[in-house]
């Protein structure tokens, strides 16, 4: 009877875990289902073609057009920028703690680089906005009060942490044996880390690096304030843009009506964020994969 | 030692530590050329680290400090103006379990030769990375498979990779932690030849818990143990010909260890 009771225990407790695991799962099924159901409702209106390759975006203006490139090049030129600051001081960052540092320099540095990451991103945007900015006027003139570089400077700073934090993680990982083997061979502290540590621990950098892109294409406090609300076809930094975050902030908050189609185009746009998210966790898949060192 | 062979190593007063916490106390020994020599003891002795401290591996733990002076060909390897990535060039190592890079069999080899310079043409680094692997007699295992992964191989192939990027720089004295202690006895067999065949060119130190195999293979041994068992410290008891430390040791210690009654 004993036996049974705890069976029978043993398969509610089961029940409930699994329950939980389960509203996890359809959480995520149930915000993509929205995002899919209203994006359909768009593009029965608009279609797909304009969305993908017109260049102009007015979806609030009497002149209704929806070609979503301009947003795309926003959020390209921003994130492209933020992983310029991001990679290579994040990824220097991590060889110097892995690598170079003494166990006491490692433990002052590491919660500070956690500091780092724990700051809000509105503050950022603060920061961008009142202190970056007035800083590259002073240096370009033509500078536009709000624009494109001080949001990406300042998100590549808000990145660098993570890019920082799971690169230590993954050369901290790297067997001890394998950097011993280099070094018995007279190699310099140096080879050892490049040609070593890093090859073999590619795939955990290469995991913090798409990690990083995928927040700064995601990011939305620093670019709402810092970086403009003109959905414009550029390559100039220095003047104001629109990311595809921003451009969903701006409606979100704006007076559109419900149920309008420049209401509907925040699902879409939320679905094309989504949809490039996703793609970069695949090739960020089989790019480590492929070029991973297998060390064990 | 009053043999005619030539002294290549030489430790003087070496002791070593751990932070406030010292692992090796006193060691003066000398290491003859061409031969091989044994360094065996219980666990926890100091063993390995009195072999890591020929090549200056032991400096790759921060809180380890060495002092005393280790003579190679006369010239103090622990001297401020020599620099360790110079020392480990020429006294090379093969460590316990076989740590082959990640890279492809041929890169394993030739990996070592670039990084100390090797500025030559494709087909002499070919030619280096087949002797190599002829010396360590691999190269009929593996020939076909050259940029096959290093790590494809069964262990005892594996730990031959490592003899054979190891000896592809032509150093000096090959320092070996155990070598074969992961593997099999077949494998074993094979790695034991091998050094029956090395030591015609090369200088070997070897630490083994394997008494059988410190029989076998070397023609000196030194017999560590631990001075006091409080404190842990390891120092060498006895030098001599492997022969002699077997059959007529002169430390009542040593001979307990190597007739089992040990403990």
């Amino acid at each position: 009877m004993i036996r049974n009771r705890k069976v029978l225990e043993k398969k509610i407790v089961v029940a409930v875990i699994f329950f939980f695991a389960l509203i996890s799962v359809f959480t995520t099924f149930g915000i993509i289902g929205v995002l899919i159901q209203e994006t359909i409702l768009f593009f029965q209106q608009v279609s797909i073609i304009e969305f993908l390759t017109g260049t102009r975006w007015t979806p609030l203006f009497a002149t209704k057009k929806f070609g979503v490139l301009p947003l795309v090049n926003g959020t390209v030129l921003v994130a492209s920028g933020a992983m310029f600051i991001a990679l290579p001081l994040g990824l220097l960052a991590a060889i110097y703690m892995s690598e170079y540092a003494s166990p006491k320099a490692r433990t002052v540095l590491k919660p500070f680089l956690e500091v780092l990451a724990g700051i809000p991103t509105v503050v950022y945007g603060y920061f961008a906005l009142l202190f970056v900015t007035p800083i590259l006027k002073s240096i370009f003139p033509q500078t536009q009060s709000f624009n494109g570089l001080s949001a990406s400077i300042v998100m590549g700073f808000m990145i660098l942490p993570t890019v920082a934090s799971i690169s230590e993680d993954a050369l901290s990982a790297v067997p001890r044996s394998l950097r011993e083997a280099a070094y018995a061979l007279g190699a310099t502290k140096a080879e050892v880390a490049t040609q070593v540590v890093i090859p073999a621990a590619l795939s955990g950098i290469a995991a913090a690096f798409i990690l990083a892109i995928s927040r700064a294409i995601g990011e939305t406090m620093i670019v709402a304030i810092a970086a403009g609300q003109q959905p414009k076809m550029t390559l100039n930094p220095l003047e104001s843009i629109e990311t595809m975050t921003a451009y969903i902030v701006q409606v979100s908050l704006g007076d559109t009506p419900h149920q309008s189609i420049a209401y509907q185009t925040i699902f879409a746009v939320g679905m094309l964020l989504f949809v490039m998210t996703l793609v970069m966790n695949i090739i960020s898949y089989f790019f480590t994969k492929r070029f991973r060192e297998v060390y064990e | 030692m009053n043999e005619n062979h030539q002294v290549i190593l030489e430790t003087r007063n070496l002791n070593i530590y751990y932070g406030n916490f010292q692992a090796v106390a006193n060691v003066n020994l000398q290491i003859p050329r061409h031969k091989i020599t044994a360094i065996i003891g219980p666990s926890g002795c100091g063993k390995s680290t009195l072999l890591r401290s020929f090549n200056r591996m032991n400096e790759l733990v921060p809180s380890a400090r060495t002092e005393g002076e280790i003579l190679f060909n006369n010239e103090n390897i622990y001297d401020p103006s020599i620099d360790p990535v110079e020392v480990r060039r020429r006294i090379g190592m093969v460590f316990q379990k076989p740590n082959p890079f990640p890279k492809s069999i041929y890169e394993n080899i030739a990996w070592g030769l670039r990084i100390n310079g090797f500025r030559g043409s494709k087909s002499d680094l070919d030619n280096l990375v087949e002797e190599a692997l002829r010396d360590a007699a691999l190269w009929d295992e593996v020939k076909d498979k050259l940029d096959q992964s290093g790590l494809s191989l069964s262990g005892g192939q594996q730990q031959r990779l490592c003899i054979a990027r190891t000896i592809a720089l032509r150093p000096e004295v090959i320092l070996m932690d155990e070598p074969a202690s992961a593997l099999d006895p077949i494998a074993t067999l094979r790695i034991e030849e091998l050094m029956q065949e090395l030591k015609n060119n090369y200088t070997i130190i070897i630490v083994t818990h394997n008494m059988q195999q410190a029989a076998r293979v070397s023609d000196y041994t030194a017999m560590m143990m631990l001075l006091n068992h409080e404190e842990r410290v390891g120092t060498v008891i006895e030098f001599d010909r492997t022969k002699t430390i077997f059959t007529n040791p002169k430390d009542k210690r040593t001979e307990d260890y190597v007739t089992g009654r040990f403990g």
